[in-house]
This record gives structure tokens, C-alpha cells and sequence, in this order.
């Protein structure tokens, strides 16, 4: 498996490369350089998939984890050093299929999207950094080389939302997420340093023994950590920064806030989880409550957006609290006996990577021919963008839980997983999962059926009420509508990969099978969720919708101010830390600490100016001085020691 | 025989002279005057030293002798830089000789 | 302390130099400074002699008082006028130097009468000459020839950048 290493060797090249000679370089040379590369890392990524999973079980069951490189970067003591190396593990492998094929998809599709925009290599420069940094985050050896590549992707996100660097709203979004994210990480980073203390290391096999005696501080550690998978994966309060992160590209938005990026946090919770459920199982149960409930909150808010693209960031901040979940309802390593939920999020991780991935580049190829993110602009696209109608359906239904598509199985995974944990826990999720329905299928009333805003315009134009021609929506080019059909294909299929033969909770084949009961219902409720969906928007304005709007407007307009949660961050943040704590902070710096500076800067000059006529350039005066020193100095000596 | 500390105290004395002399007087060649002064009586010094306590040796005299010959050299330098001054400024007051300050 | 002829010479040598000296630091008038600075050297002179140091005796009456003062004299009427130009001298600086200058009296003849001196072995006659030509020309240990050329070197650099800066242009 030596050759693993190209995996991140050829992104960092190819960064390396455009970064530095980018600007030189036409735009399809440096599209292609980006695109080249990544379909290198996609085929060695699969290969190495093929040749890890063909390899076998071992004696034990279990697939081996290996490590074809593994240095020590910088040694602490004898067992505390940061390494860097490559881990290949199951999840680590199956992350490697998903960021590889979104990041295949993204580069292609970018070409279409992208296309003469300014920048252009810039562009794909970063996009193949953030690939390399994803990438090393997956494979990553111990926690601190994980901590190391998790801020690069942080940097790469932060880069890529405020592409369009001459837009205000892009510039305050990437800062937004660069800040959300990197105070959620300071508490990783401290996670890590206990860790890294009780546990005398940061691999992620630690002495049993040592953890077992460090008591209460694993938990904690283990609880900052999730800080910063929160903070990443955008789980309330701090999911903030997500839905301003559209202001980036849409195909940024498919691969970093929606496919790989965002899903780091699970990851980490699932790399620890080992760890979570012998040491912290009342931590995983926390992190399943916040789950659930940040799965609601944006659910509720996605109802009410009307950006195409907001909507789709809070379903995936609602898709990935599914998984928290998963991970959260796990009572026991074994899958037979409630370890379900380990395989089902990273089941789930991997079905929602394909079709979130799908929805936002659909989304991406109507904001392509619309010119907007406004519903406002859409309405009857059906007839124009027949491929991208199609995939995007397909997607919806994915995401809904409608079998055959891959989202059915994996959600439904989740779902039984939950009700093993207990029943109220089921059926909250089953009610999210038919709100998921509800909205998703809201937002595709409204974007292909419904009043089509073009023909509103045009018949306008034709009675000459506007001066303008509006542009007619058209398909995108093939760069763009291939992504979208191959990953409508592997939503289609996905669901049918023997997931649980992969990957499970304490390694050993697991079988997966359908809760009839469990299925049956969650069909029903998301087959209800679209019908209703269905009835509400499918004409547009129809009676129904006015009659609700009217009926709970103050509760519309709440969630589509995502209940405050913004003003809220922004209350906490300017009135009480800025006005209460950082203020008076700052006054004492500047007049105390900055005071007592000055005073000495002050003091010597006004000092200096009193002696500065002994610098006269008076060779006697210098001598005179000199003099009564050397007499003092002589007198000192010879009285006094 | 006299004793050596009177000599000393007669070179301190002509040492303590010669500085002040230095550090009070305001014209170029009097400051070198009195800087003759205190060469001397350094010179003084070694040789009492040598002749009272080291008579075996003769290093004290050698000193003087070529402190005596240095200090010729450098009154002819010292009276050479002082006439070119007076030469390009027209005064040889120490007051006066502020070009090389800055 | 008896007093025989040697004593004598030397509180006479004495007198007149301090006088002299002050004479030569106080004095307003450049051409009676160097003059006075003169009687100092003769008298440094005649302490060369009472030591029995003929030979250096010798040496400062023809290179200091012969040579030396003779330059002061030239500088001091070639300058001319310029030569009186006395201006006062602040009290201040008066006061500083001449603290300066009696501090440090006090204490060199406070710490020459207070040092434990090794004891005096008087030298028994006058120093011969043609000891002194050896040891100035030897090259053996405590022979003088390396300083003796360094010297001779150093008077021809002098005299030779005396006249590229004296000279004019």
C-alpha cells in the first residue's frame, strides 16, 4: 500500500503548481492540471479500497489496520510524540471513496460553473489544497496529525467561502466560519492536550490502562473534543457559520459544506468512538441529544428559507445531527447489541456525501440558469432543465427516504437505531425524518413546478410592461449535467452496497437488515411528508399555503430568522463579551498597561531632555564628568569594599 | 635620602595640575600644555619607581625614555593638526571647533 | 629627614615646579605658559639628576625642554594673535575641575602614604652608559632594541604626517 502516499502527494502538488504558476496558466490547463490530479487520487483511492477490502479478514475478523507511513515528526518524551503518517482502517478508506468521487465531481462540474470566472485557478488551487487537506485528516495516524489537517481544511473552507473576495457578504461569511469554527477548535485543541496528557499519547489506541486510571478527565477531554467536531460539523449553537458559508461557489458549497468537510466532525466522534463508549458512554448520549435536537431546529428553519441554498445548508446541518445521532444512541461496541448506530452514521456519511453532493450541484445548475439564489426566480424549471429535474428528484427522494434510493437504507439504519435506544428517540427522528420529506420536496415544488417565473416576465415583456427580455433558463453544459447524472446513479445504487460488511462498530461483518416495522413507518411518514408537501406547492400560492402562512406567521418569520440564533451569537458576542468583558479589558490595556509603557517611554524621554546638554561634544565637560565617575568609582572602592 | 613618597606626591601634584589645566582652559594649544604636564609626571613616577625599588632593572627608565620620545612625536602631530586648524577656522578656541560634533 | 644638600635641591626643585606649573595652567598669555611649562620640564630634569639618572636627565633637557618647547614657541607665534585669544572660562567649570583635580590629589597621596611600598634598595651610583647602550640596542631578555626601532619608526611616521598636515595646500 506504499503507494498511498501519491493519494496526498498529488493534490499538494497540484496546489503546489497552480498556487505558484496559476496565474501563468490558461484556465483550462490549470482546470485540467486540478482535474488531472484528483482523477489520479480518485483511481488510486479506489484501488486502494478494492485492494484493502479484497485483502481480507484477518484471524480475528477483523480488517487490518495499517500504516504504510508513519514518522515521528516531533518527539515530546518517549511515548508523547506528534506523528505524521497514513492510517488505513475501514472508515478511513471508505472516506477516502467519498471525498475522492465529490471531489472528482466538484472539479468537473466546475468547469461548467466556473467557467470565465475570475480566478479561475485560484480556484482549483484551492480546491485541490482542501482536497489534500480532507484527505490527510482522514488517514490521519493520531489525533494531533488530525488537529493539524482539520485547521488546514479550516483554512482551505475560509479561502474558498471568500472566493469572491470583492463581495461583503462573502468576506463577513468566511470570516464568520473561519472564527465559529476556529473557537470551537481552540476547545479541541485543549481536548487533545488532555488527552494527549492522561493518556501519554495521541494515537488513537491508547494504554487501556492509563485511561482507565485517569477518571474523570478523559470525559472531559473527550467532550472538548466534540467541541470541535460541533464547531466543524455545525451542530447548534454553533452551526452558525454553515448557511453563511454559501456566499462561496455552489460547487464549493457540494464539496466542502455539504460532502466531506462538515462530516470531519462525525468522523472524529467515530475515530474516538472506541474511546467514547468505554470511558464517556454519558458524553456519546449528550452528543446524541444535541444531535437530535439540532436535527429539528434546522429542519424547522429549512421550511421557512427561501434561498435554494440556505435551504439546503440547514438540511444538511440536519443531516449530519442525523449521524451525531447515530453515533450518540450507540450503547455498546457490538452492533448486534446496540453498536447499530456506528455503522448506520457512517452508512449515512456515505449515502448523504453522494446525494447532498447531487443536490447541491443541481442547485448550482439552477442557480447557473436562473441568475438568483431567490425561490422567487424560479418556479416551472421542469420543462427547461430536464436532466438536472430528473437528478435533483432523484436526490429529494434520496434524502426523504423513499426506497429504492440510497437514502432509504442508510437513514433507516438510524432510525432502528434509535428506537433501541429508546422509543422517544425513534420517534422524534421519525418526525424529523418527515419534516426532512416535507421540505426537501417544498423546495422541489418550488423550484420545477409552480408559476415559472420566466413566463410571468415574459409575458410581461410582450405586453411591454418591462423594457427587458428575460433570459430563458437553459440546461447546463454536459461539464456540469455528467457530475449530476454519475452521482444520481450512485444514489440510485448506494443503497444496496453490504455497507455493514465494512464497516461496523467493532469491526466484525454485520448484516444488515430492514426493520420491517421500522422501514414501513419511516416510508409512510416521508411518503406523507412529501404528499403534503405536494398538495401545499405543486400549484403555487394555493390556499392551503396562504391559510398557514396567515395562520402562524409569527412562527414563519421566527425560523426564517432561524429563531434568532444569529442575533442571539451576536448579543452574547458584542453586548456582553465585546461591551462587558473585552472593553474594560481593552481600557485597562490601553490606559494602565499602555499607561505605565508610555509613563516609561515619558519619564526617560523628559529625562533625557534634562541630561542632553551633557552631550555637548565638549571633550572637557566629558572629561569632567569622566573624571568624578572614576573618583566616585575609586572612593567606592577603596572605602567602602 | 629622600624619601620616594615625596616625589610622588610632587608628580601626584603636577598630574592633578596638568588635569586641571586640561579640563579648564579654552585654547587648543594651552589644553596641549597642560597635557605635557601630566605626561611628565607619569614619566616621573617611572622612574622613581625603578630607581628606589628595582634598581637591579632598568625598565622604568627605558619607559620615560620613550614616553619622552612619544610625547615628542605627538606634540608635533598635536601642534601640526592644531596650526591647520587655526589655518581653516581661524581660531583655535575649543568652543569654536564644532564642525566634526555631528 | 635630614637636611643636606640633596633635600635642599629637592624641595627647591619642588617649589619650583608646583609654581610653575600652576603658573603654566593659569596664566593668559600662551608665549609665559610655555615658558613656565619650560622651568617644569628643566625641573623634571634636575629630579632625572638627583635620582642618578644622568643619561634621562640628559634626554628631557634636550628632547623636551630643547625640542618640544621650541615647537610650542613656533605654533605659539606662528598662530600670533590668535594664540591669546583667552576667552573666560565658566565658574561652573572651574569649580568641576578643580574638584575633580583635588579629589584626586587627596586621594593619590592618601593612597602613597598608605601602600605598603616594597622596601627601598637605593641605587649606589649613577647608571653607566654603556649598560644603558646595551640594553637599548640588545636583543636579549630586558633589552630594548624592538621598542628602540618601533620608536624610531613612529618619529619618522610623525614627522613625516606633522608636515602633510601642516602643510599648505
Amino acid at each position: 500500500m506504499e503507494f498511498t502516499i501519491f493519494i496526498l502527494a498529488l493534490p499538494l502538488l497540484s496546489f503546489l503548481i497552480l498556487a505558484l504558476a496559476g496565474m501563468k496558466l490558461p484556465h483550462k490547463v490549470a482546470g485540467l492540471i486540478g482535474t488531472a490530479s484528483l482523477s489520479t487520487v480518485t483511481i488510486l483511492s479506489y484501488v486502494t479500497a478494492a485492494l484493502y477490502f479484497g485483502a481480507g479478514r484477518g484471524a480475528d475478523g477483523l480488517y487490518p489496520t495499517l500504516t504504510p507511513y508513519n514518522f515521528t515528526w516531533l518527539p515530546f518524551t518517549q511515548n508523547l510524540h506528534i506523528d505524521m503518517g497514513i492510517m488505513l482502517d475501514p472508515i478511513s478508506v471508505m472516506m477516502l471513496i467519498v471525498i475522492s468521487t465529490v471531489s472528482l465531481m466538484v472539479h468537473i462540474y466546475s468547469f461548467g460553473y466556473m467557467k470565465g470566472e475570475k480566478g479561475f485557478q485560484r480556484y482549483y488551487a484551492f480546491l485541490s489544497l482542501f482536497t489534500f487537506s480532507m484527505l490527510g485528516l482522514v488517514v490521519a495516524t493520531n489525533i494531533f496529525q488530525m488537529y493539524v489537517f482539520w485547521e488546514l481544511v479550516g483554512v482551505s473552507s475560509y479561502l474558498l467561502i471568500g472566493f469572491y473576495y470583492t463581495q461583503k457578504a462573502a468576506i463577513a461569511a468566511s470570516k464568520k466560519a473561519f472564527i465559529v469554527t476556529r473557537f470551537a477548535d481552540l476547545f479541541f485543541l485543549v481536548g487533545i492536550l488532555f488527552y494527549g496528557f492522561y493518556a501519554g499519547t495521541f494515537s488513537f489506541t491508547p494504554d487501556v490502562r492509563l485511561l482507565a486510571s485517569a477518571g474523570i478527565v478523559i470525559p472531559v477531554a473527550l467532550a472538548l473534543m466534540f467541541v470541535g467536531g460541533a464547531g466543524k460539523s455545525a451542530m447548534f449553537p454553533l452551526h452558525i457559520w454553515l448557511p453563511d458559508a454559501m456566499e462561496g461557489p455552489t460547487p464549493v458549497s457540494a464539496l466542502i459544506h455539504a460532502a466531506t468537510m462538515v462530516v470531519a466532525g462525525v468522523y472524529l466522534v467515530a475515530r474516538m468512538f472506541p474511546i467514547f463508549i468505554e470511558f464517556a458512554p454519558e458524553v456519546l448520549h449528550t452528543v446524541a441529544y444535541i444531535g437530535a435536537f439540532t436535527a429539528l431546529y434546522a429542519a424547522v428553519v429549512a421550511c421557512a428559507q427561501t434561498d435554494i441554498k440556505r435551504v439546503l445548508a440547514f438540511s444538511t446541518i440536519s443531516q449530519i445531527a442525523f449521524m451525531m445521532v447515530a453515533l450518540g444512541v450507540c450503547t455498546s461496541a457490538d452492533p448486534h447489541a446496540g453498536g447499530l448506530g456506528y455503522m448506520a452514521s457512517m452508512f449515512h456519511l456515505f449515502t448523504h456525501a453522494m446525494f447532498k453532493g447531487l443536490l447541491f450541484l443541481g442547485a448550482g445548475s439552477i442557480i447557473h440558469a436562473v441568475h438568483s439564489n431567490e425561490r422567487a426566480f424560479m418556479g416551472g424549471l421542469r420543462k427547461y432543465m430536464p436532466v438536472t429535474h430528473i437528478t435533483f428528484l432523484i436526490a429529494c427522494l434520496a434524502i426523504a427516504g423513499i426506497p429504492p434510493f440510497s437514502g432509504f437504507f442508510s437513514k433507516d439504519e438510524i432510525l432502528a437505531a434509535c428506537y433501541d435506544y429508546s422509543l422517544m428517540m425513534g420517534v422524534f427522528m421519525s418526525g424529523v425524518a418527515a419534516l426532512t420529506a416535507f421540505y426537501m420536496f417544498r423546495l422541489y415544488y418550488l423550484i420545477f413546478w409552480g408559476k415559472s417565473y420566466y413566463e410571468g416576465q415574459l409575458a410581461l415583456f410582450n405586453k411591454g410592461q418591462i423594457s427587458e427580455k428575460p433570459h430563458a433558463p437553459h440546461e447546463a453544459p454536459l461539464a456540469m449535467t455528467l457530475p449530476l447524472i454519475i452521482l444520481a446513479a450512485v444514489s440510485c445504487v448506494a443503497g444496496f452496497i453490504p455497507f455493514g460488511e465494512f464497516v461496523s462498530s467493532n469491526g466484525h461483518a454485520y448484516a444488515i437488515h430492514l426493520n420491517p416495522a421500522v422501514a414501513i413507518s419511516s416510508v409512510l411518514l416521508a411518503v406523507a411528508g412529501i404528499l403534503v408537501a405536494a398538495f401545499m406547492y405543486r400549484k403555487g400560492g394555493s390556499k392551503v399555503v396562504l391559510t398557514v402562512k396567515v395562520q402562524s406567521k409569527k412562527f414563519i418569520v421566527a425560523a426564517y430568522h432561524r429563531f434568532y440564533m444569529d442575533e442571539l451569537w451576536i448579543f452574547i458576542t458584542k453586548r456582553i463579551i465585546f461591551r462587558g468583558i473585552s472593553r474594560p479589558i481593552a481600557w485597562f490595556d490601553k490606559h494602565v498597561i499602555d499607561g505605565f509603557m508610555d509613563l516609561l517611554a515619558t519619564a526617560s524621554q523628559a529625562f533625557s531632555y534634562r541630561i542632553r546638554r551633557l552631550q555637548s561634544g565638549n571633550i572637557q565637560s566629558y572629561c569632567i564628568w569622566f573624571l568624578h565617575g572614576v573618583m566616585l568609582l575609586a572612593l567606592i572602592l577603596i572605602f567602602l569594599v | 635620602m629622600i624619601p620616594a613618597e615625596y616625589y610622588l606626591v610632587l608628580s601626584a601634584l603636577m598630574f592633578f595640575i596638568g588635569v586641571f589645566g586640561f579640563l579648564t582652559r579654552r585654547n587648543l594649544l594651552a589644553v596641549l600644555i597642560s597635557t605635557e604636564l601630566v605626561l611628565n609626571a607619569v614619566d616621573i613616577n617611572f622612574a622613581v619607581f625603578n630607581a628606589y625599588y628595582y634598581p637591579e632593572h632598568l625598565e622604568g627608565f627605558f619607559f620615560t625614555m620613550f614616553a619622552i620620545g612619544i610625547a615628542a612625536a605627538e606634540t608635533a602631530v598635536a601642534i601640526a593638526i592644531i596650526l591647520n586648524v587655526y589655518r581653516n577656522m581661524g581660531t583655535i578656541r575649543l568652543k569654536s571647533l564644532k564642525k566634526l560634533k555631528f | 629627614m635630614e637636611l643636606n644638600t640633596h633635600t635642599v635641591i629637592f624641595m627647591g626643585l619642588a617649589l619650583l615646579m608646583t609654581v610653575a606649573a600652576m603658573l603654566a595652567v593659569t596664566t593668559r598669555n600662551i608665549m609665559r605658559a610655555t615658558v613656565y611649562l619650560l622651568f617644569v620640564l628643566f625641573g623634571t630634569a634636575g629630579l632625572y639628576f638627583l635620582l642618578h639618572y644622568t643619561f634621562l636627565g640628559a634626554v628631557q633637557v634636550t628632547v623636551y625642554a630643547g625640542g618640544i618647547i621650541v615647537l610650542f614657541v613656533f605654533a605659539a607665534l606662528l598662530i600670533g594673535k590668535g594664540a591669546r585669544d583667552f576667552t573666560h572660562t565658566s565658574i561652573l567649570r572651574y569649580i568641576m575641575g578643580f574638584t575633580a583635580a583635588i579629589t584626586g590629589l587627596i586621594l593619590s597621596v592618601y593612597l602613597i602614604f598608605t601602600h605598603q611600598f616594597p622596601e627601598v634598595k637605593p641605587l649606589a651610583s649613577v647608571v653607566p652608559m654603556n649598560l644603558i647602550g646595551n640594553t637599548m640596542m640588545g636583543a636579549d631578555k630586558y633589552n630594548y632594541v624592538l621598542p628602540f626601532e618601533a620608536v624610531s619608526v613612529l618619529l619618522l611616521a610623525c614627522m613625516v604626517g606633522a608636515l602633510l598636515i601642516a602643510r599648505k595646500r
